[in-house]
């Protein structure tokens, strides 16, 4: 076991070491879409705000309109345990070009700190594993989460990584929130023209 | 009427089958799904089709988060459910007014014409009130000789205007649930 724990940016950034050019993310809402703004805007990111849950589903959707892109959902321990069905719904579809990334710190960062069910049993790979999904993995330290980046673009998924990550608070990179400038700016990256 | 005269909500009916050509005619290629009886022909039209994707949901809301995304693919989906499922979908729906998603809802209503079962009242009665409050646009279908043409509208406004927009399709077309 590591002596320290990762914390969510660098493990972030590990994960997109060499980001494929063509690869989509989706971040869900708080601390997900301000580690993914940290570690670079790009026109491929989409930065949910609400909808809480809904970010595995939106990836989902995504990865099967555009089976050519890889698409990587990156989101934390409460989002994805609000919409755990939707494990069972991409176990059932199986698209080979989805990842889940797990920023798992076992807590409601955004809301006081609370524990979530993945510090009181919950454990999201089994769960994932259960659903069908082709693979997980478990990354605790940089040098692990850096070693899954290149099978982002594999076609081997779908597939649920679990960061396990500290609980520290960090300043908050925001996002632009609007929107309807990030659909835009999301498609017309794919070549998509406006309505 | 009895209900052995009564259409069964699972029937084969040229309706549904002119709602699905209605849906491939707008270039609808994503079809979520919680299943519904009176959405059964739909369901098993879109499965057998090769140029369909279907998704089978484990709760509404999801559908409508995957729909935003197939959106943000350049696909267009279309996310079937009964009236019950509305209620589910409620806040799933900031995702649409929020990013300006088109959003196309078939929903197949229940508790609202010679109903048996009352659980289903409360959320029929509901249906209209929340999708409005929500942003969403609602039209109804009451006849099987307008149905394609709703549906036909519906997908260009929601997906030539990026509105998000519901068709109800009224219990009295669908006909009663058998529950012998």
């Amino acid at each position: 076991m590591s002596a320290t724990v990762m914390q969510r940016r660098p493990a972030v950034r590990a994960l997109l070491t060499d980001r494929p050019a063509d690869l989509l993310v989706i971040a869900g809402l708080g601390t997900p879409a301000y580690d993914l703004f940290d570690a670079g805007d790009h026109d491929g990111n989409f930065y949910l705000w609400g909808a809480m849950g809904g970010a595995a589903m939106v990836g989902l959707g995504l990865a099967l309109a555009r089976p050519a892109n890889p698409v990587l959902v990156l989101t934390g321990d409460g989002e994805a345990l609000m919409g755990l069905g939707a494990l069972a719904t991409i176990g059932a579809r199986k698209p080979s070009n989805l990842s889940i990334a797990v920023l798992d710190n076992g807590h409601f960062g955004e809301t006081g700190m609370q524990r979530s069910h993945t510090s009181l049993g919950t454990d999201l790979t089994a769960v994932a594993a259960a659903c069908g999904f082709a693979w997980t993995a478990t990354a605790a330290t940089v040098e692990e989460a850096r070693a899954l980046a290149p099978r982002l673009a594999d076609r081997s998924g779908p597939a649920l990584i679990r960061l396990v990550v500290g609980a520290e608070p960090l300043p908050k990179t925001l996002p632009p929130r609007d929107g309807a400038y990030l659909k835009t700016r999301f498609r017309a990256k794919l070549g998509l023209s406006p309505a | 009427m009895s209900d052995a005269t009564a259409p069964a909500d699972t029937s084969t009916a040229a309706w549904k089958d002119a709602v699905f050509a209605a849906l491939k005619g707008t270039g609808v290629t994503q079809v979520n799904y919680v299943p519904d009886a009176g959405h059964a022909r739909l369901i098993s039209l879109a499965e057998a089709d090769p140029e369909i994707t279907t998704v089978v949901l484990t709760t509404e809301e999801e559908g409508v988060a995957a729909s935003a995304g197939a959106w943000l693919g350049g696909a267009r989906a279309v996310l079937l459910m009964q009236s019950s499922g509305v209620g589910n979908c409620i806040n799933m729906l900031s995702l649409v007014e929020a990013c300006r998603f088109p959003m196309l809802m078939l929903v197949t209503m229940r508790g609202e014409w010679a109903e048996f079962n009352p659980w289903q009242v409360p959320m029929s009665r509901a249906t209209e009130t929340v999708l409005a409050a929500m942003g969403v646009r609602v039209v109804r279908v009451e006849r099987a000789e307008e149905a394609a043409e709703v549906v036909s509208a519906a997908a260009d406004l929601a997906y030539g205007s990026e509105q998000a927009v519901a068709v109800l399709f009224a219990q009295r077309l669908i006909g009663r649930k058998v529950w012998k």
